[in-house]
């Protein structure tokens, strides 16, 4: 990637590339390491009509695609009228799924349609390593998905998993079975977003770890999607595939359910906020002039990290989990593969980071169990 | 791949263009791959290909150089190789 190109798109695009949009905040799961706080609906969620406002003005910019997420976002009872929609204007549509709503004929149904991915999100290789992160249950959920997918003669969807300190030795295993399903696997980093701000301290991978998925990344090159979400362990060598770059409000953005526009997906929190799809102006308004938008596509100072030779590599990693672990967003990320960040992420005064904006969790619901015949 | 100057291509039909300050973006909805096109004269070049019965023609018509075209030549055969352009029948 030339010097130039990634000048141009740190001073943002016309519009974005990668548009995150999640359409509901309810969830039949409650993952632990939920970005977006997931579990119940929200009363102000966009309406089928704003929704397809917000299309067509997609469309009007452009965008090629959108990814389309929650929450569960097939609990919509409008999910494919909105995912038709978004096609039919030339915006193709990528989402993310627990797989609850693909039986077979709504995988038949997939398979029938043009420009449309699917990705299956599996945290582990096993049902135990898999549900003590999503939940009881979701690991045969998501597999009787992939069967369906494959029976229906889907084509290659994709795996997602979200690599932990628990599943980063099966690695080799996720590529095994994505490769029995002709599928294609995606892997991404764990942030501490949404109720991952409460796990990410027990679950995020070692500094061992963090090599391991180097040279793993590294060995696979660009068979595995990552969404480009590792560019922090370019410090170590040998920059990996993709933009070496946070997107965050230059190539990147969020939409979630009530239309507000964040800056990432991975930053659902009023300081990241930059506006809402229903102000005057509507979403192109906010991507090309709010403040915040604007401010992210100034040039960065390198801050503590100037001293450090690995910064043009890096760039300094996430802002997003700098964040919501209370680090300082110029200095380095919580998970420097330098180790910079290790005294100051001990330091950090736990009960003063910041919380993400917004929580959906379900209420914990009791199990009613019969009582026990004595 | 490597592109002539006495064939004619095209756009592939799958692929859309977006103006960018740089250049321009394709993406190709069949193989889902986004691709930056760097210099605008070359998406000038790509935006004519449908227009001219050979390569050299769309060359002309966007006034390139022909002391220039070897770039453009490599420029296009990149894009041909990842399908954002392709050979289309002359005439």
């Amino acid at each position: 990637m030339s010097e130039r190109l990634v000048d141009q798109l740190k001073g943002g695009l016309d519009a974005p590339i990668c548009l995150t949009w999640e359409l509901t905040y309810a969830c039949n799961l409650s993952c632990v390491h939920c970005l977006s706080s997931s579990g119940r609906r929200d009363p102000r969620e966009l309406t089928t009509a704003e929704a397809k406002a917000v299309l067509d003005e997609l469309r009007d910019l452009q965008v090629f695609y959108i990814n389309i997420g929650g929450g569960e976002p097939t609990i919509r009872r409008d999910f494919f009228e909105i995912v038709e929609y978004s096609v039919a204007n030339g915006i193709g549509v990528k989402f993310s799924t627990n797989g609850v709503a693909i039986d077979a004929p709504t995988a038949r149904r997939l398979a029938s349609m043009d420009y449309l991915d699917v990705q299956i999100s599996l945290d582990g290789l096993d049902a135990a390593t898999n549900d003590a992160v999503r939940g009881e249950g979701s690991y045969a959920m998501a597999r009787r998905a992939m069967d369906n997918l494959a029976e229906a003669g889907f084509g290659p969807f994709k795996i997602s998993i979200v690599v932990t300190r628990h599943n980063v030795d099966q690695l080799d295993g996720f590529k095994v079975l994505a490769d029995s399903y002709g599928a294609q696997l995606r892997v991404t980093r764990l942030r501490p977003s949404g109720r991952g701000a409460d796990t990410w301290h027990d679950l995020h991978p070692t500094n061992d770890q963090q090599r391991q998925i180097y040279r793993w990344l590294l060995g696979h090159g660009e068979q595995v999607l990552t969404g480009d979400s590792f560019f922090h362990l370019n410090a170590l060598g040998e920059p990996l595939p993709g933009l070496n770059l946070c997107g965050a409000g230059r190539v990147v953005c969020l939409i979630d359910p009530i239309g507000d526009v964040y800056a990432c997906p991975f930053v659902i929190h009023d300081q990241f906020k930059a506006g809402s799809v229903r102000d005057p102006g509507g979403f192109a308004r906010v991507w090309r002039h709010s403040e915040l938008f604007s401010s992210l596509r100034e040039p960065t100072s390198a801050g503590a990290c100037a001293s450090c030779g690995s910064y043009d590599a890096c760039q300094g990693g996430c802002m997003a989990a700098k964040f919501f672990v209370g680090l300082p967003l110029d200095g380095p990320d919580p998970e420097c593969v330098g180790g910079s960040a290790d005294a100051s992420l001990a330091a950090v005064d736990r009960s003063a980071v910041p919380r993400p904006s917004m929580d959906h969790t379900s209420p914990v619901t009791l199990l009613r169990r019969k009582p026990a015949r004595i | 791949m490597t592109v002539s100057l006495d064939r004619a291509y095209e756009l592939h039909p799958q692929v859309a263009l977006r103006p960018e300050p740089f250049g321009a973006l394709a993406y190709h909805y069949g193989n889902r791959r986004l691709v930056f096109l760097r210099k605008p004269e070359v998406v000038a070049v790509v935006q004519g290909l449908s227009g001219h019965a050979t390569l050299a023609d769309a060359l002309r018509a966007a006034e390139v150089d022909e002391r220039r075209w070897p770039s453009f030549l490599k420029a296009l055969s990149g894009l041909e190789t990842s399908e954002i352009v392709r050979e289309r029948a002359s005439g």
